[in-house]
Parts: C-alpha cells; structure tokens; sequence
C-alpha cells in the first residue's frame, strides 16, 4: 500500500530539522497550523515571528533579516504570497536576499475551500522574477528534502506546497533529489510527460494505462521550475521526440510555458500542455477538482497520444 | 559624534547644495523631499549613527532605511558627507552604471541598507532588521524615514501594528512630514486627520518637532534614543517643508519630482549662499 502524505507535512518536518542551525527563523502569517510552521513554533518560539494577517508585512520582515545574516522562512497560503508579489518583486529578488517563501494550498486540487484559495497562478509570477528559484515538488519527501537545501541557497525562493495527500514517491531515496534537477520516474521512448507537484503522480498513472496500449512514457517530477533543467529536456527531446506537461496551475506561464521557453529556443519537439485551462475553480474534493479542470490521469494519456500524433 | 548647532547647519546647507546640483544636472529626481529631510538626515548622521564609513558593511552596524527613497539625492548628500561615497560620485545620479541610481539601492551604494522604490515597505525592512538585532543580541538600531503621503499605503500599518506587538524599542522611525506628495497637497489626495494619535493608538511612543530646527531636530533625536517606553518602538514627527530651502520650490507641489532650470539652478546657488547675486 503506497504510503500518503501532504507536502505541506514535508516542509513542516524540514523546519523542524533545519532549526540546528540558528539563523534559521520562521515567519507567519496566521496561517503557521495549515503550512505545518507550527511544530517550529511550538519548538523555537524566540525564532518565530508572527506578523499577524499581514502579509506583505512579512515579506519585508524576511527581507530585513537576510540583509542582517538570518535565513527566514516565511509561509502563507499560496494564494497569499500572491498578495505580497510586489514586496517579493522590489524587496526581495531586486536586492537578492534569501527569503525563502513557501505557499501551501496551491492548486485546485485544494478542493473545498473553493476559487479563492486555489492559486493557479502563483508558479506564474515567481517565475518571472529575476534570482528566485520556483518549486514545486510531488511529495512529502521530495519536499522535506529540497527545503533542506535551501539554506545553502543563498538566493530567494518560492516553494509551492499542496493541502491534501498525495502519493510518497520517494521513501529511502533522499538522496537523490537535488534543486534544478528533474528526476526522472520511469523510462520510455514514445512520449515523456513532464510535471510538478501533485500530477507527478496521475502523470504515473497515465503512464500506466498507456503502457497497456503498447505506448511506453517517460514520466519526470519537474520539482524545480525555474531554473528549469533543460538538459533534461534535450535528452528527452531526442530520446521521446514528443512531450507533454501536466499541471494543476492555469495553462498559462507554469511547468508548460517553462518547457515550451526551453525547446523553442533549443531541441524542438511537439508539445502537449495539461494544465487548468485559464479558468478559476469551485468546491469540490481533490479528485473531482482533477477531472472538473481536465488534468487527471486520463487527460495527461490522451495529451500524450496527441503529442505523439504530431511528431 | 558631538557636532555644535552651526557644525550641523552648515553640514545641511552644504547637503542641499549637492541635492539642487544632482537634480539639476540630471534634469531629473525629487528635491522637494530630499530639502525637506536633510537637516534631520544631516542630524541623524553626524551624531547618532553608529556607522563606519570605511567599512559601510561593518555586521554592527545602525541601519538606516530610506523608505521614501525617491529622496534620495538627500541620502546621497549625506552618505558623501560623511565620507560613505565620494562627491565625485554624486555625478553618477541617475546615470547609467553610477552607484547614485535613481532610487537608493543598498546593492548599488555603498552605506545604503535598503534598496527602496515602492512606498510602504521600509517600515516593515526596518522591523526586520530590529527583530534581527534582537536575536542577536545586539544594541544596534534601526532608524527608517517614511514620508507621509506614504501613510496611505496600508502595508505601513501591517508594520506599525507588528512592531508594537513584538515590542521593538530599538526600531526608530522618523516622519518626515512635508505635507505633500506627487500629485498635490496630501490634505487634498487623502485627509491625515490626527497623526500622532494614530501612532500612538498604534503603540508608539511620539513626538513632534520642527524637523528644519536643529535643536528641536537634536531633542527629538534624544527622544528616539531614550523614548519613554524603552519596550515600544519610537516615532519622530518632523514638521517640514517641501523644498525647504530654496523660496521658489518651498510647499510648491511641482518640485516633488521635477528639476530646476539653469535659471532656477543659479537662483538656488544664490538662496544657498555659493554664488554671489
């Protein structure tokens, strides 16, 4: 039985770990028992810095003390880090302090909170700042593992986390995830599916299904958006000649306009992009959300024989 | 760090002459808010900031935060006085590669401890900056200078709430209330209503001065230093004017952010004393 887990529970336990070293503080806004800050909390409250509902406040708060040596670690919901994008944008990346931002609840798959707590656009703007490193990883380890990271940084960043469980992929391989390095799942030659986050999983799926038709994917978790490994992307421009992402982000500016900036400019090869097709969510459970947006499992098989039909 | 009243004025009249020849020569910037806060900026750094010039990175050090940092050939001035930047520098305001970019810059200008722009954000650097002193133990300060059109900008209030609650005496703010900002009078863009009852509701300690009288400018500089409540940070309200300093830009909207011609540039060396009528 495949253990399951939130990626939000990743991050929580990373603080928790990375609290040994003393720079690294904590920084909320209201909202430290949903992205798991809490257990930093609860263990070094000197070093937590709540800034109430506030949270451009708490961006520039961050801002001021990696300029004084600290490595904060500020975490909202994701759709809350959007309200703050302008203090990211001029207090943070400009001057290139290492704030490191993380938004939980990203996705639709966010379920029933509804539209106003489904970011769908958060990987988008991070990802036109200059400096900032974009993540999004699959699961609780990954997640652990690559905020682990982030203290030797020595940039800004935006991790997007997600509420509800997904599947662990990673038990026992640690190791192997490194930020700005795409991990590749499982090997095919007909079609690779890249994604992010919660899909990395259905994009397994999909993977599947299509094997019983004869078509053999490459799945990759796409953890790190930006900088993206277009390495990667080469090799499986030449070893697949067709691609597909798969994201639970608006169409527009996430993992697929990623991957479309880097094979336009390099190794070209179709290109089939799952994603929420430029429209805001409701209520629903998780999964409902997944087929109501058009991006589950049987979505990301179709999109990858399209992909293969145009090679 | 002990300056006579006539040291620090001249200290000022000095800086205001390099405000009017940077905004002149680039035919761009903001007098009126770097004339309006210069004799506290002279103030705050000939005899309070415990800064060293030679080593402007130096971990200890008082930070200084700019928030209205279109001001900036104010803090220009004084970063050459005091010996930060050379006044051969100044001459590299808003040109392309100079150290003196348009709005202060810490990762351009040598002395500067935030890199400013977007009103309603240095209030909340500054925050950080105290909570990071206190962590590290240290006594060094954080000072920030806000402006007050830039009240409106309700990212100043998240701050001004947060700093209180964490009781950050060692967070020092200064007011330079100049009374108008881009586009008019604030009266007129948006009512004030009672200031220093604001702070105050807020839990700051405040005071008011006028900010072009260096006595008063030396009393309330004591008062950020040693407020009443030492646990609650500190606000100094600086009664000032726009332009002050030079009679034709003084409380005159229209040189918030627009340079003085050849004619108005002698006119202001004259008003400064540099050139004779």
């Amino acid at each position: 039985m495949t253990r399951m887990a939130a990626t939000r529970d990743g991050y929580g336990q990373a603080l928790l770990d990375l609290a040994d070293n003393e720079k690294v503080v904590v920084l909320e806004a209201d909202l430290g028992k949903s992205t798991k800050s809490l257990h930093f909390r609860k263990a070094h409250p000197h070093r937590t810095i709540s800034c109430g509902i506030g949270e451009q406040n708490m961006l520039l708060v961050g801002a001021g003390l990696a300029a004084s040596g600290y490595i904060p670690f500020a975490s909202t919901f994701a759709i809350f880090t959007e309200r703050a994008f302008e203090q990211m944008r001029n207090g943070v990346a400009r001057p290139n302090l290492a704030v490191h931002l993380c938004g939980s609840h990203g996705g639709t798959h966010t379920g029933t909170d509804g539209s106003s707590a489904q970011s769908i656009e958060d990987l988008a703007v991070f990802r036109t700042l200059p400096n900032v490193v974009v993540m999004h990883p699959c699961d609780d380890v990954s997640t652990r593992a690559l905020t682990m990271q982030l203290p030797q940084l020595g940039k800004p960043s935006y991790m997007r986390t997600a509420r509800n469980k997904t599947p662990v992929l990673y038990d026992g391989r640690e190791n192997e995830i490194k930020i700005g390095k795409g991990i590749v799942l499982r090997e095919g030659h007909d079609v690779a599916i890249i994604s992010c986050g919660v899909l990395v999983s259905e994009s397994l799926k999909a993977a599947e299904a299509l094997a019983e038709e004869g078509i053999n994917a490459t799945v990759v978790d796409m953890h790190t958006l930006k900088p993206i490994d277009g390495e990667l992307i080469d090799r499986l421009v030449s070893q697949c000649g067709a691609l597909v992402t798969a994201e639970d982000h608006n169409v527009i500016g996430g993992l697929g306009s990623a991957v479309a900036e880097h094979i336009v400019a390099n190794s070209f090869a179709p290109l089939e992009m799952v994603g929420v097709p430029d429209r805001f969510g409701e209520s629903g459970q998780a999964d409902e959300m997944l087929e109501v947006m058009g991006i589950s499992a049987p979505y990301i098989a179709k999109a990858a024989k399209q992909a293969i039909s145009r090679k | 760090m002990s300056k006579t009243i006539e040291e620090l004025e001249e200290i000022a009249r000095k800086c205001r002459v390099e405000i009017v020849k940077m905004v002149h020569r680039a035919q761009a910037g903001h007098p009126g808010g770097s004339l309006s806060e210069i004799d506290l900026l002279a103030a705050l750094y000939a005899t309070r900031m415990r800064v060293r010039p030679s080593d402007p990175n130096w971990s200890d050090r008082d930070r200084f935060i700019l928030s209205k940092g279109h001001a900036s050939p104010g803090m220009y001035a004084i970063l050459a006085e005091m010996g930060f930047i050379s006044h051969e520098d100044l001459k590299s305001y808003r040109v392309l590669g100079g150290v003196c970019q348009g709005h202060v810059d810490m990762k351009w200008c040598p002395g500067v401890d935030f890199s400013a722009g977007s009103l309603g954000m240095g209030l909340s650097f500054g925050m950080g900056c105290a909570s990071a002193a206190r962590l590290d133990k240290s006594d060094r300060r954080a000072f920030v200078m806000i402006g007050d059109g830039e009240m409106q900008e309700g990212s100043v209030w998240e701050a001004a709430m947060a700093a209180a609650h964490h009781e950050l005496g060692n967070l020092k703010v200064i007011l330079d209330r100049n009374r108008i900002q881009n586009d008019d009078f604030c009266e007129e863009q948006m009512r004030m209503f009672d200031i220093p009852a604001k702070w105050k509701a807020f839990g700051w300690n405040v005071k008011e001065i006028d900010g072009h009288n260096m006595n008063e400018i030396m009393e309330g500089l004591d008062f950020l230093e040693a407020p009443e409540n030492s646990n609650g940070p500190s606000i100094l309200i600086a009664h000032t004017i726009k332009g002050g300093g030079i009679s034709y830009m003084e409380n005159n909207p229209s040189f918030h952010g627009a340079a003085p011609n050849d004619e108005q540039f002698h006119q202001a060396m004259i008003e400064l004393g540099e050139v004779e009528a």
